[in-house]
């Protein structure tokens, strides 16, 4: 009772060598197939390297291309002499040139000689698979495949496409189940003869040789028909990115395939040495039992995989450059806004800061620098002060702050005395909460001491600049959580607003308000939106202020804009 | 792109090519070891001029990291940079008097080489201060990655030039022949990089980082560019259009991944600031030889005569690729 082994081989052959004299020093028989297209020097050297080895076998040589049916073809051929030669073998294992078995022989010896019915095979119902690439399974089996997709992907897909069109199917061959599943298979004896003896078996060899990647159905499907005790999954740990090309190990994944208790991995990059070294000279130890656990390094392989395909949201970088819309976050974190709020409370961002923990920088895009929180000439990451720099790439500046503060949630003060550029910017990131006072802007030009005229001019540009950004906000097209009070509104009941802020901020457990900001001295602001309507000015932005203060407000006389 | 575009480009990579064998005249051969080269071998390309003092450890570096062949170009050297070269076993030099800038900064006279000597081979063309750091640097050679990136079908390696500077000014970073430049001039600038696509080649424009913030505060658009593609499967049809920063065919650009994912890519760290570069930055200006009338040296130069800091408090140590990684300055894309 023994297990004997298949190896394909078709580069880095004095791997090869080494992995087949190992199997050998072990006492199991080797079957090996050549590729057809190495050349013959090389395939001497091989036989030459095994000469004094009786169990290694070499079988016809084919030349096999990716994806075609010769390389089912050859595991036919090796596979027969297999069976033919050794008849001590109830286990034949396919293996390529590029494994390295993980664990001593004698254990995989035991592990099958306790299953001794079993066949360790992938294989799944096409509609079970979401690994196919070029997203084909059920299709495989039903199409023609006269192209060959890594020489001739063009013309490859066009024909693919020009069938789904023509409706065209072929028929699958009447008592086939198509399965598919991973080629690195372990059969027993009982199958595998069964298989390769089957009296329908030049129907089969004439379908599969026609079906598209046919080593990874042809005993998939077939096995299902003869097999006494499938084991659905294959003992050779062989993962595959989303490319549909397998993952490579190197020296520094040593560790985890020693933990992965695998029998047999693949790929191994043929330089790497400390592998080879390791699981070949490997003393025997006490015979282990337990079953492969391959998670960690599924883990791995995920996360790399993720990595290509979805990224690090809010990253732009040398490998990263999303298109518009794609870039599953278009910045690293969740920050808010605030505008209006300082004109209308003093020290706002101090007392922000205070009462959430969060990083409250003052007007990041005024005009003449960046007012970082402390005042900072230069911030996370590296970020520096200068407008121009800012300036120069905006969406960078936002990307960059998000990214370097990651974890944190930054806050920043902005109004229309800033730079504009970013609006656009703000409005389109679903992470952004832009909270707006309209027309607070207008608080600083009262207390102001301008000439009217003056105040009145800069009072229209401001509203201008501020109906355009608000303009924007209001689009259908913006992702921002948007909240937006006029001035008039949210002195109404400032508590109650700056509570709601608050509470989405700190997410749950904040305490009610206790300390407020002071807000600014408004007596008289109703008159002086007057003065700028009676100068021709329409201050509209700010809601309605009444001309004549005290009929509302008289019981708040002597603290009448300090919020409780 | 439009087919008239393409056929633009087309003839614009052919006049880069035209030019470079024309530029092949400058170059005399001091030493040609290329019979040497094995049919899988990386080679790495090097324009250099008096950087005897830096080779050294420059050499022990990349032969650490796999590099079979190295080609140098000595542009009028006079401090022995050409018979040091000469001296080394994988090393051919060539050597030229022509002036610098109108071999467009040595790119013309790279391409030549390549076209003549990098067909089919990968192959790395990088300044002499300037050092390759890819995922898994530390514990797999270059092989490991160009093999990879081959099965992965990938023609070309993007990565981002990585300011070093020391703390303090610039002249207390001691600089001695054989030393690993980064033990003195350690820190980087982690997140204030700003990117664009250019158009034209689709390549990415990368500026920012300590230049930008110390010698281009008001003029941030002629800050210099950082994004770079340096490893290329080599084809003799290709050319690098302005230094490594792009190629043609613009296909060789596309090392970044527009729909959302990270390719994998890696960083060229910058040993620029270190007390050699003082010297250096005033005789590159005498020799105006630079890029944009070497206004980079210009303002390198009044910078450093004020010799200013360009550490903060917010600079990184460099530990290693993992450390850049979990930064964002390089990504590990599906290789893992």
């Amino acid at each position: 009772m023994s297990v004997g082994f298949i190896m394909l081989v078709h580069e880095a052959l004095d791997r090869a060598a080494q992995v087949a004299r190992h199997f050998c020093d072990h006492a199991k028989p080797v079957v090996i197939h050549v590729d057809k297209r190495v050349d013959d020097a090389s395939f001497n050297w091989l036989r030459q390297k095994l000469a004094d080895c009786p169990d290694a076998v070499f079988c016809d040589r084919h030349a096999c291309e990716w994806g075609s049916w010769s390389i089912v073809n050859a595991t036919q051929t090796a596979s027969t002499i297999m069976l033919d030669r050794f008849p001590q073998v109830r286990h034949v294992m396919l293996a390529s040139g590029s494994c390295l078995p993980l664990r001593p022989v004698k254990e995989l010896e035991r592990y099958l000689t306790a299953r001794p019915r079993t066949d360790f095979i992938e294989s799944v119902t096409t509609d079970e698979v979401d690994w196919t690439v070029g997203g084909l399974s059920q299709e495989r089996f039903t199409l023609r495949f006269p192209f060959s997709w890594k020489k001739q992907r063009r013309l490859f897909d066009a024909n693919v496409r020009l069938q789904r069109a023509l409706k065209y199917e072929r028929t699958i061959l009447d008592g086939l189940v198509p399965h598919l599943g991973s080629q690195w298979w372990c059969l027993t004896r009982h199958t595998l003869s069964a298989i390769l003896q089957d009296p329908r078996r030049p129907e089969f060899d004439a379908y599969f040789s026609r079906v598209w990647i046919p080593d990874e159905s042809y005993f998939q499907t077939l096995a299902r028909l003869y097999s006494s005790q499938i084991e659905s999954r294959s003992l050779t740990l062989s993962k595959f990115d989303f490319q549909g090309k397998p993952h490579v190990f190197y020296d520094d994944h040593l560790q985890l395939l020693r933990r992965s208790d695998c029998f047999m991995a693949r790929k191994i990059w043929p330089q790497a040495e400390g592998l080879f070294r390791a699981f070949l000279t490997q003393s025997d130890r006490m015979p282990n039992v337990v079953e492969p656990n391959p998670l960690k390094i599924d883990r791995l392989f995920s996360r790399a995989t993720e990595r290509r395909t979805r990224g690090r949201s809010g990253l732009y970088m040398q490998g990263r450059y999303p298109n518009d819309g794609w870039e599953n976050g278009k910045t690293a974190g969740r920050y808010s806004v605030f505008e209006g709020f300082d004109d209308l409370f003093e020290n706002f961002d101090s007392w922000l800061e205070r009462r959430t923990g969060n990083r409250v920088h003052r007007h990041l895009f005024a005009k003449d620098r960046v007012q970082f929180a402390g005042d900072v000439p230069v911030y996370n990451g590296g970020l520096s002060d200068s407008a121009a720099l800012r300036d120069y790439s905006p969406h960078s500046f936002v990307t960059n702050l998000t990214w370097n503060t990651r974890g944190e949630h930054q806050c920043f003060m902005f109004g229309p005395h800033d730079a504009q550029d970013i609006s656009a910017i703000l409005a389109s990131d679903r992470n952004a909460h832009i909270s707006v006072i309209t027309g607070a802007w207008a608080i600083p030009l009262f207390h102001s001491n301008q000439n009217f005229a003056d105040l009145r001019k800069e009072a229209a540009r401001l509203q201008r600049i501020e109906g355009a950004h608000l303009d924007l906000l209001r689009t259908g097209l913006t992702k921002a959580r948007v909240s937006i009070w006029s001035l008039a509104e949210f002195i109404e009941d400032p508590m109650e607003k700056l509570q709601m802020i608050l509470d989405e901020l700190g997410g749950s457990g904040q305490r009610r308000l206790t300390e407020v900001p002071r807000m600014a001295d408004l007596s008289g602001f109703g008159q002086f939106l007057q003065n700028l309507k009676n100068q021709g000015m329409s201050p509209h932005l700010m809601g309605d202020f009444p001309v004549i203060e005290g009929e509302t407000r008289n019981d708040d006389q002597h603290r009448p804009y300090l919020v409780k | 792109m439009g087919l008239l575009k393409s056929y633009r480009l087309r003839l614009e990579r052919r006049r880069w090519r035209a030019r470079a064998f024309r530029k092949r005249r400058e170059l005399t051969e001091l030493r040609n070891r290329t019979q040497q080269i094995g049919k899988r071998d990386v080679l790495l390309f090097c324009t250099l001029r008096n950087e005897r003092v830096r080779l050294p450890y420059f050499l022990s570096y990349y032969r650490g990291l796999g590099v079979d062949h190295f080609f140098f170009v000595d542009n009028g050297s006079d401090d022995g940079t050409g018979e040091y070269l000469a001296d080394q076993m994988d090393v051919s030099v060539f050597q030229t008097e022509e002036g610098y800038k109108r071999a467009r900064f040595g790119v013309d006279w790279m391409n030549w080489l390549q076209m003549r000597y990098a067909h089919g081979h990968w192959s790395l063309t990088v300044d002499v201060d300037e050092f390759f750091v890819y995922p898994f640097c530390d514990t797999r050679p270059i092989q490991a990655l160009t093999d990879w990136l081959d099965a992965s079908s990938v023609r070309s390696f993007g990565t981002m030039l990585l300011d070093m500077y020391p703390k303090g000014t610039i002249e207390t970073a001691t600089y001695r022949e054989g030393d690993d430049p980064f033990a003195v001039a350690p820190w980087f600038d982690s997140g204030n990089y700003t990117i664009q696509k250019n158009p034209k080649y689709g390549n990415l424009w990368i500026q920012g980082g300590p230049r930008a913030r110390a010698f281009f505060y008001d003029n941030a658009e002629r800050a210099p560019a950082m994004n770079k593609i340096p490893l290329v499967k080599w084809n003799r049809a290709y050319a690098y259009v302005s230094s490594t920063h792009m190629l043609l065919p613009r296909g060789l650009n596309l090392v970044y991944d527009e729909w959302g994912g990270e390719k994998t890519s890696g960083c060229l760290l910058h040993a620029k600031f270190l007390d050699v570069f003082k010297e250096k930055s005033v005789e590159e200006l005498k020799r105006n030889q630079h890029f944009a009338n070497s206004h980079e040296y210009k303002a390198y130069n009044q910078g450093l005569s004020e010799s200013p800091d360009l550490w903060c408090q917010w600079s990184e140590k460099y530990i290693n690729w993992r450390q850049l990684e979990i930064l964002g300055l390089m990504s590990k894309g599906n290789w893992a």
